[in-house]
């Protein structure tokens, strides 16, 4: 049996799948429910200071689709937590007390004055709670109020308010890094010099999800105008993972742990995440899309494949990508690979040449002896991996990698040693 | 008894997508590159392309995709045999055995093309060329539109008193319920440039001469006007009926309760009239109904589906059994006498061995041919149908000849609708003067 638990900066929990800050873990009844479906832990909705926000009272979400209205992105307009900051504390205590073996832990953001978080650090330690995370992300609504995404923006902020609160508090703190900037190591870097025990990454990305072209009104639309909002969901989950492997490859935070955030939907996402640094994850659009339940989906999908791929618990894989994260200067080109169509797989659909025709190397044919069939012509494949993209059946095209004898299209031998372009001939400033 | 089955004639064999299980349905298709589905389509429809409007919620564009090579595309998306045509071939067959709804996807921007009452298309400059069309079937309409769009003024001339040739008086009423096939050959002519003519056939009110001499061209599309004799001497019975005669006055009848057939019906013949006659006799309340076939299921015209369509209805298909004679009492057919078939050297022989099957009522379906007296004219034939070249032309400079009475294409509705497309096509070249 492989060990699925979960030890986060000393904070325990039964697996390493947290519900992130919003409205999942909005309040008592839902968070109860997600401990019940058996949720690891969650961040509570990022508490601010009384008076409590308000938010809209219409629509809040837009969503992108696919054909099928699959959810492949949604969008949010909605603020902090709209209760009162009393309300929320007594939920908390009560929470933890009843599920003393999950993770809690409590966003925050109020304004950026030592005072502030001196004195809301100090309220949240007497609800018995596991740890703090620093909203520094939100991007639309808090961050035109001087909080969220605009302090996460200016790093010397996120180092200044990082260090007040480990200052008045005893509880381990979490930094959520916002992707609006350009460097995420930038942040990265502040919270670790002001003392951050982790980084959570990430939170939403601005933006537009729709335009209602009969109304020409912005979506989530409120009384015919819309302001933009905060982007997460499948879609982003590519943009997030990059963003975990540079901090967890940067040497001056490689040490800093990662919880990982942005479009987890399945056990594979999960498993990716982990594989390039970050020591668990938190979900939240995928339990807003699905319910809870996919709880049983993550943990027992989690579990099978590190039964099958021989790992014990989660620190065996955990990082285990990170060191294959490379800057593009320092590939191997002298690596060869050719498409390679798998005949009984292929079901003719014509794809994999007309994208490869039109946009590519002219490398795939569509006739063969006057019969419809598609096949790699070597001499032309560059190995770019087009074909493989967009075949619709899985495992159909493979890249083979080519070991030995000429490359058909240069029409040099294989080289078997490593080379890069900062010692190649065409590089202006190589060295060799 | 009958009642219940009675509204499965008026009842939609697939009932249309809503919008929601068309765009799922849409997203399964690959858009291919050179997609075998066109390619299996009589008509070329350019089916990834109106299947990816529909995807992005583009129902009218997707509808000129289809009416740009098939101006029936709402009837062809009712009655095709897809299952033989464009989703036999459909990539996603060949990966899961379940093909894009091809056929279901085509009603679903037609039908919403055609509520709005118009068409997509803006007639060309008129040319001052008259053509006559003889036959307001699915050969003549596609001939006519698509001559009337090259700005070419036609008359329409067709025997009976309604449009649509077997769209009106053949299809099986469950594959055209709501009186589709008017809504659409009136949809088709408001095109505007063609007059009808009904109740004018050739032979009796005109002759070929006298169209010939009256227009610069003639399109020939009078279908199959009669049937193949079993030697039965069938004649003589009120209860024996010729399929296509049952199903015409079925289609025609305000009341289909009033349309009587027997408690046992046999059905003789194999193709798809034998099928249809034979499920909507069951549907009329019929308790036993069976096809009586003289070859082998496999060799069955009919395809897999309709056969299958017959057998989910409680039709029985037997087979390998051919009429040798009808046994009658004071003038009603009681039973039909069959004798058993096997394949000897190739050819179809009779064991000698024979069974007799009572019956209330018979009907033949073993096949139409072209009219007797169309046969006549001086117009060359082959195999018993008007010889046509690959642009539908006749042995006669001024005659195109298409449908089911041309000897080339399937005897379907698509492939009567691209004949008439590419006679229309020759037939513009030829007024304009242009070589192919
Ligand atoms: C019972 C039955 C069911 C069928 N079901 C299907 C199906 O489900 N799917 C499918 O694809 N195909 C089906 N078919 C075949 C399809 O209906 C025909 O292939 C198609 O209708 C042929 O079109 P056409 O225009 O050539 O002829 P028709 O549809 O036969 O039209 C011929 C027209 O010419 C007129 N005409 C005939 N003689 C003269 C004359 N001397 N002077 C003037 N006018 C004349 C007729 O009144 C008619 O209007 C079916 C056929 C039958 C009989
Ligand atoms: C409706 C909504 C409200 C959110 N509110 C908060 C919040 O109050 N505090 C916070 O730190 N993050 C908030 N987030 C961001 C999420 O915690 C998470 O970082 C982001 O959605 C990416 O993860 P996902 O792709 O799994 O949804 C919110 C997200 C959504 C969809
Ligand atoms: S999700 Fe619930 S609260 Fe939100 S709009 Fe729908 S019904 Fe209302
Ligand atoms: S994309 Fe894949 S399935 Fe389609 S033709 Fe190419 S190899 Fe075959
Ligand atoms: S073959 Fe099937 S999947 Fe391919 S274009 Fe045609 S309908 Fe679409």
């Amino acid at each position: 049996m492989v060990d699925l638990s979960s030890n986060f900066l000393g904070i325990s929990s039964p697996n390493p799948f947290w519900l992130a800050s919003a409205p999942p873990t909005d309040k008592e009844t839902n968070v109860v429910r997600a401990f019940e479906a058996g949720w690891g832990g969650v961040v509570w909705k990022t508490l601010g200071e009384d008076p409590n926000i308000v938010n809209v009272n219409g629509p809040r979400y837009g969503a992108i689709y696919s054909a099928d209205r699959t959810l492949m992105g949604l969008n949010n307009i909605e603020l902090i937590t709209d209760r009162p900051l009393q309300t929320n504390l007594d939920e908390i205590a009560r929470v933890k007390k009843d599920w003393p073996d999950r993770a809690m832990v409590v966003s925050l953001m109020v304004p950026c004055e030592e005072s502030n978080w001196k004195n809301i650090v100090k309220k949240v330690e007497d609800t018995g709670a596991d740890g703090l995370e620093l909203n520094f992300g939100c991007p639309h609504g808090m961050s035109e109020r001087g909080m969220g995404a605009a302090v996460g923006q200016v790093p010397e902020y996120i180092q200044m308010v990082t260090a007040w609160c480990k200052q008045y508090s005893s509880l381990p703190v979490i930094v959520k890094l916002t992707p609006n900037i350009t460097d995420i190591r930038m942040p990265a870097r502040a919270a670790n010099a002001g003392g951050a025990d982790a980084v959570s990454l990430i939170n939403t990305i601005s933006s537009i999800i729709s335009v209602n072209l009969d109304t020409m009104s912005p979506e989530p639309s409120i009384d015919g105008w819309g302001s933009h909002g905060g982007y997460c969901g499948p879609a982003v989950k590519p943009i997030a993972m990059n963003m975990v492997a540079e901090i967890a490859r940067d040497p001056e935070t490689a040490n800093l742990p990662i919880s990982g955030i942005g479009g987890i939907t399945t056990w594979r996402d999960a498993a990716e995440f982990m594989t390039l640094g970050a020591q668990n994850v938190q979900v939240c659009t995928a339990a807003m899309t699905y319910g809870f339940k996919i709880i049983d989906e993550l943990t027992t999908g989690l579990a099978n494949w590190m039964e099958s791929a021989g790992y014990n618990k989660l620190d065996d894989f955990v990082g285990k990508a990170t060191p294959n994260v490379k800057d593009w200067q320092n590939l191997n080109l002298n690596y060869i690979a050719k498409a390679k169509i798998d005949q009984d797989a292929c079901i003719s659909c014509g794809r994999c040449h007309v994208v490869c025709e039109d946009t590519s190397h002219q490398a795939i044919t569509s006739t063969v002896n006057g019969e419809r069939r598609f096949e790699v012509i070597d001499e032309e494949c560059v190995g770019c991996n087009l074909c493989v993209s967009v075949c619709p059946v899985d495992n159909c095209i493979t890249m083979e990698q080519q070991t030995s004898g000429v490359d058909a299209r240069t029409g040099k031998p294989i080289n078997p040693n490593y080379e890069n372009w900062t010692t190649h001939p065409n590089n202006p400033a190589s060295a060799g | 008894m009958g009642s219940g089955l009675i509204q499965k004639l008026s009842t939609d064999l697939h009932q249309p997508l809503s919008k929601h299980e068309a765009l799922v349905e849409s997203d399964r298709c690959y858009f291919c590159h050179d997609a075998p589905c066109v390619t299996a389509c009589p008509t070329g429809i350019d089916i990834p392309l109106f299947i990816r409007q529909i995807s992005t919620d583009n129902p009218l564009g997707s509808a000129k995709t289809i009416f740009d090579e098939n101006i029936f595309g709402g009837m062809c998306a009712r009655v095709c045999p897809t299952e033989t045509l464009c989703e036999q071939v459909c990539v996603r067959n060949t990966a899961e055995e379940r093909p894009v709804k091809i056929g279901e996807l085509q009603r679903y921007s037609t039908d919403q093309m055609m509520n709005t009452g118009k068409q997509p298309y803006t007639k060309a400059a008129p040319t001052n060329k008259h053509v006559a069309v003889v036959g307001a079937g699915p050969a003549g309409l596609s001939c006519a539109h698509r001559l009337a769009l090259h700005g070419h003024t036609v008359t329409v001339f067709d025997a009976l008193p309604k449009a649509g040739g077997l769209n009106e008086y053949g299809i099986a009423a469950y594959k055209t319920v709501d009186n589709f096939a008017q809504r659409e050959a009136d949809y088709i002519l408001s095109i505007g440039g063609i007059e009808v003519k009904h109740e004018q056939r050739l032979g009796d009110a005109f002759t070929l001469e006298s169209l010939k001499a009256d227009f610069d061209a003639v399109f020939v599309g009078i279908g199959l006007g009669d049937v193949n004799d079993a030697g039965l001497n069938a004649d003589q019975y009120k209860n024996v009926e010729n399929a296509v005669d049952f199903i015409a006055r079925l289609r025609q009848s305000q009341n289909p309760a009033d349309v009587s057939v027997g408690r046992r019906v046999i059905v003789i013949g194999g193709g798809m009239t034998a099928i249809d006659a034979a499920v909507q006799s069951k549907m009329l309340g019929a308790e036993d109904v069976s096809v009586i076939y003289r070859r082998a299921q496999s060799q069955m015209n009919a395809s897999t589906y309709e056969q299958e369509l017959a057998q989910t209805n409680g039709v029985l298909l037997k087979t390998q059994l051919q009429p040798k004679s009808l046994i009658a009492e004071s003038g009603l057919v009681t039973g039909v006498e069959f004798e058993y078939t096997e394949v000897q050297n190739n050819g179809l022989v009779g064991t000698g061995e024979t069974i007799t099957v009572a019956c209330d009522s018979v009907l033949m379906a073993i096949g139409q041919t072209l009219s007797e007296q169309a046969q006549q004219s001086e117009l060359e034939l082959a195999n018993g149908r008007i010889q046509v070249d690959e642009e539908q032309r006749s042995s006669d400079a001024k005659v195109w000849a298409g449908g089911d009475c041309a000897s080339n294409f399937e005897d379907l509705t698509v492939a009567a609708v691209q004949s008439g497309k590419l006679a229309a096509e020759s037939i513009h070249r030829a007024l304009s003067n242009k070589s192919a």
